[in-house]
């Protein structure tokens, strides 16, 4: 068993856990399944007197997320969580959030969008905002939705632009995992104090925020946040290396399992990239040299570094739990085949939605996708986007 | 931002980030002066100094000078025109001229 | 045991199949296992076939998929018997638990199943009206888990959940002795 402090934990309880721990000035959220726990209990430390949070319930997202670039912009840290539906009514906020460079951190539990209604789990949520100028981060499992909700705050407030810690719904959210949870003090240290440089309620200094921007200036300002997003990578870096030398578990913008000779690997996002990593020791232990890239940096997209780590492998399939509804692609697929472009075009390619709305994805249909890759390097005819569980 | 023409735009890497318009009061540097098409000109033998131009005028454009209202601030200056509406004197303090002919006058 | 095991937990809206997994994977936990617990959810029903689950491993667990192939299954309600097929996706020489007064052969012969499945029952009802004083059957259901895989230390488990059971009931003694009293019955009267 590892070390340390392992207690039991949802993936929503480890995310209210990080966030009693770094104690923000203000959170405001609006509940809705199956983010709605995290603030839930996160009230609930708000009320026992074990954080100093000025906690605002809201009549929905769209309030929460305005709530939230109110509190930020005025000075405080400040978080939320939510999903689905929830995500697309702070759609509109989200942006100005980011547009105004105020380092809101949120918890964002995958779930997809009705209709058809559904509650459970898949990406389209989070795809759906992913041009909002958030920083975006993926966790496999509830250790890492409740290290990467510690180090976003460290990353947003460095590249002062918001970022979401993603998990996906009741896969991760509501199954229990044993987890190592830092000593309070030591979060605290390492999400340090927050001192932003600007501040509304800073009266020595005025200053106005949101001004209007016509098209003389919005350029320019879209250009600092462009360029926010594209410094925001050696951020994530620089944080998980510091949050690695402190605590041992290591973050990069991608995890290579077993890639480094494979032939054939599967790019995943969240969850299944857990069930893919079994996958990947079982068909290894068969000789077969198979392996994963695991993203965990969905936004800023590290283009470059996935081409590089992609390099030796001679087909990939790309996974996406959620359809860019373009009669092509999925988004992770159509972002992988741009970081490919460039200079490494002589490799298959092939996409392969799966998962939507919560379905299951089974260890032997990620074993026949592997499989599919070797059939195709045999010169065998396999469509260019499938769709993996669904029935025909 | 400024409509001075002659003003330099600052690049995106010179320009403060995140669109902060740092420090108070800068209305003031936000000269409104050239969308006038009417001016307002002080009676000043007229005015008797009721303060109800200086209430009204939504761009603190009126100039009071201890206690006396003395003229208006031409930079800031809209040619809105509520002074002069506003202003209780009888065959009123404030008139409204064309621009045009003030800038006439002026060369004069 | 193998080293690693999936459990499939059966019962009815509202007879505690989730907290039971959930109670269990932390006991299995505090034992130095790597756990996982998790339910199925769909529309919370009282009353309607309910399933959770646990993954128990001494290494690491990435799998993140549904159980669909468990090594034990555990039934809180005998009679989802007659409605759901428990059994789906069992190894022939799979463990079954019921919580019925039936002996573990009649339920054999009732319900088919295959000479090498070990099956296992305990009249758990009884025991959580004899003990607790209400009709609960998932914590008597833990005792009968353990004794029939062996998978936890059954001392260091009832240690385990007697400390979480102090920290909720409090202030109600009774329902922590009675619960573990329904334990420990369940662990000493469990048939095979």
């Amino acid at each position: 068993m590892a070390e340390g402090n392992i207690v039991a934990k949802t993936g929503n309880e480890a995310m209210a856990e990080a966030m009693r721990q770094i104690n923000p000035d203000v959170v405001a959220a609006y509940p809705i399944t199956p983010a709605t726990e995290v603030v839930q209990i996160f009230a609930n430390f708000v009320a026992d007197g074990l954080v100093d949070t000025e906690f605002v319930p809201v009549e929905s997202e769209h309030s929460a997320m305005s709530a939230c670039i109110g509190a930020s912009a005025a000075g405080g840290r400040t978080m939320t969580g939510t999903s689905s539906q929830g995500l697309a009514l702070m759609a509109e906020m989200l942006f100005i959030a980011a547009g105004l460079r105020l380092p809101i951190v949120m918890a964002d539990v995958n779930r997809t969008l009705s209709g058809p209604l559904n509650i459970h789990c898949d990406h389209s949520d989070t795809m759906m905002v992913r041009d909002a100028g958030w920083i975006q981060i993926f966790s496999e499992n509830a250790q890492e939705a409740y290290d990467n909700m510690i180090q976003a705050v460290r990353i947003a407030e460095t590249a002062k632009l918001p970022a979401m810690i993603t998990t996906d719904g009741f896969i991760i959210s509501h199954g229990m995992e044993g987890i190592n949870i830092l000593d309070d003090q030591e979060v605290k240290k390492f999400v340090g104090e927050y001192k932003p440089e600007h501040y509304l309620l800073n009266f020595d200094k005025p200053l106005t925020v949101g001004a209007l921007d016509l098209p003389d200036y919005y350029f320019e300002h879209k250009r600092q946040e462009i360029e926010a997003m594209k410094k925001a990578k050696a951020i994530i870096l620089e944080v998980g290396k510091e949050f690695a030398d402190k605590f041992g578990r290591s973050y990069e913008l991608f995890e290579k399992y077993k890639l480094d000779d494979a032939e054939c690997a599967l790019i995943a996002l969240g969850s299944t990239a857990g069930t893919i990593k079994a996958v990947v020791d079982s068909l290894r232990a068969e000789g077969l040299k198979v392996g994963l890239l695991k993203l965990r940096v969905f936004r800023p997209f590290p283009k470059d570094e996935i081409r590089d780590a992609l390099k030796i492998l001679k087909a990939i399939a790309v996974l996406d739990r959620s359809d860019a509804m373009n009669a092509n692609e999925g988004p992770l697929c159509l972002e992988i085949k741009a970081a490919l472009f460039d200079k490494c075009l002589n490799k298959i390619l092939i996409n392969y939605i799966y998962g939507l709305g919560g379905r299951d994805i089974k260890i032997a249909e990620l074993k026949n996708i592997y499989s599919d890759l070797f059939d195709a390097l045999n010169g065998k005819k396999i469509d260019s986007v499938n769709y993996v569980g669904v029935r025909e | 931002m400024s409509t001075d023409k002659k003003k330099k735009k600052l690049g995106w890497k010179e320009l403060p980030e995140c669109d902060l318009i740092i420090g108070g009061g800068t209305a003031k540097e936000f000269k409104t002066g050239d969308w006038r098409t009417k001016r307002p000109i002080l009676l000043s033998d007229k005015c008797i100094h009721c303060m109800a131009c200086w209430v009204y005028c939504p761009d603190a454009a009126v100039i009071v000078n201890d206690g006396k209202v003395i003229g208006f601030d031409y930079d800031l200056c809209k040619g809105c025109g509520i002074c002069a509406h506003e202003c209780p004197v009888k065959g009123k303090a404030i008139h409204m001229m064309p621009e045009k002919e003030a800038k006439t006058n002026d060369k004069k | 045991m193998k080293d690693f095991i999936e459990i499939r937990w059966h019962g009815r809206g509202g007879q505690g199949a989730k907290t039971a997994a959930l109670l269990f994977g932390d006991a299995a936990l505090a034992s130095g296992k790597y756990i996982q617990a998790f339910p199925e959810y769909g529309p919370e029903r009282m009353g309607a076939p309910v399933t959770s689950f646990n993954r128990l491993s001494s290494k690491p667990i990435s799998l993140h998929s549904a159980v669909t192939n468990p090594d034990v299954v555990v039934v809180l309600d005998p009679t989802l018997t007659d409605t759901v097929d428990v059994t789906e996706g069992m190894p022939e020489d799979g463990i079954i638990i019921i919580n019925t007064e039936k002996a573990p052969e009649v339920i054999r012969k009732e319900m088919g199943l295959p000479d090498k499945m070990k099956v296992y029952t305990v009249d758990a009802s009884a025991i959580s009206k004899d003990t607790i004083g209400r009709e609960i059957p998932n914590t008597p259901m833990l005792g009968a888990l353990i004794k029939a895989t062996g998978i936890l230390d059954f001392n260091e488990m009832l240690k385990d959940t007697r400390k979480k059971l102090e920290k909720k009931f409090k202030s109600k003694p009774d329902i922590i002795e009675g619960n573990i009293k329904a334990i420990a019955h369940a662990y000493n009267e469990v048939k095979s």
